[in-house]
């Protein structure tokens, strides 16, 4: 593989080659999400492909709903990078909650890479119907 | 380069750092000549290539598909990959965000000229479908003997 040990010893010989190292902490990608609400309460999906569910921590902190992941895939002995796409391993998004959420109440589930968070209404901020009264 | 996850210890995720590093290390590093058949950043779905003696691994993150319903095709070096996710919204909902990708997807990837699609396989975890194409046998380094 002339082509890509070229490739690789290029790229860290030449520091312009190198995309710029950042020093402060590293933020991750930032997952696509779809969030959508009803009337019991807001469901969050977030893509999040390579992540297991060990690897995974949904919390809140405060009022905000943080979610995070690992990425994993296998990666055979003596593999080098020919094309990347992907060139992290860390997930992270932030969402603020407001106070007619339950935060005791979220549900988290995973499935082939994509998160399900069903975060439930308080059950006095349901909304109510307001009748109107004909005169 | 980048900071472990917080408040995960012991020796299970000393081996995921490790792993972490070494992805890292891989894919964190690498820098693009465009090629012919590349999408633009952001495009569903992203893909890693990664290189090995004997063989290619391709990895496509494709979260949420049913692998049945891929079509996966190798035509000498050029890799195909197309197939659909539909996501269907739910009509009594309000939505907020929607950047998830929905709808049908193809990517084409050129792998080097060695590859044989005979004992290529793929499998599909965590919605990361890879596939490991062997090269052949004339392209894997060979140790020559001084006599």
């Amino acid at each position: 593989m002339p082509v890509e040990r070229e490739l690789t010893s290029r790229t860290s010989q030449n520091p312009a080659a190198q995309p710029s190292r950042r020093t402060e902490a590293e933020p991750g990608m930032r997952p696509p999400v779809d969030v959508f609400e009803d009337a019991d309460g807001l469901t969050l999906l977030a893509d999040l492909p390579g992540v297991s569910k060990e690897r995974l921590d949904v919390r809140v902190e405060r009022d905000t709903l943080v979610v995070e992941g690992g990425l994993e895939i296998a990666l055979p002995e003596q593999m080098q990078a020919v094309y990347a796409d992907i060139r992290s391993t860390r997930y992270q998004r932030r969402f603020a909650l407001s106070d007619e959420l339950d935060a005791e109440a979220i549900d988290a589930s995973l499935k082939d890479g994509v998160l399900t968070v069903r975060i439930p209404k308080r059950a006095e901020s349901k909304p109510r119907r307001i009748e109107i009264r004909s005169q | 380069m980048f900071n472990s996850l917080p408040g995960l210890e012991g020796p299970v995720f000393d081996q995921f750092r490790r792993l972490q590093e070494e992805m890292d290390e891989l894919f964190g590093q690498w820098a693009p000549p465009t090629g012919i058949r590349s999408l633009p950043r952001g495009s569903f779905p992203p893909v890693n290539v990664g290189a090995s003696p004997d063989k290619l691994d391709v990895y496509l993150f494709l979260p949420g598909v049913d692998p049945r319903q891929l079509n996966i095709s190798i035509q000498q070096s050029l890799l195909t990959v197309s197939g659909e996710r539909r996501l269907t919204a739910d009509e009594k909902a309000n939505y907020y965000r929607q950047e998830r990708f929905s709808g049908e997807f193809n990517r084409a990837i050129t792998l080097p000229e060695d590859v044989t699609a005979d004992g290529a396989e793929a499998r599909y975890r965590d919605g990361v479908l890879q596939i490991s194409v062997p090269r052949r046998e004339q392209a894997r380094p060979r140790q020559i003997q001084v006599r």
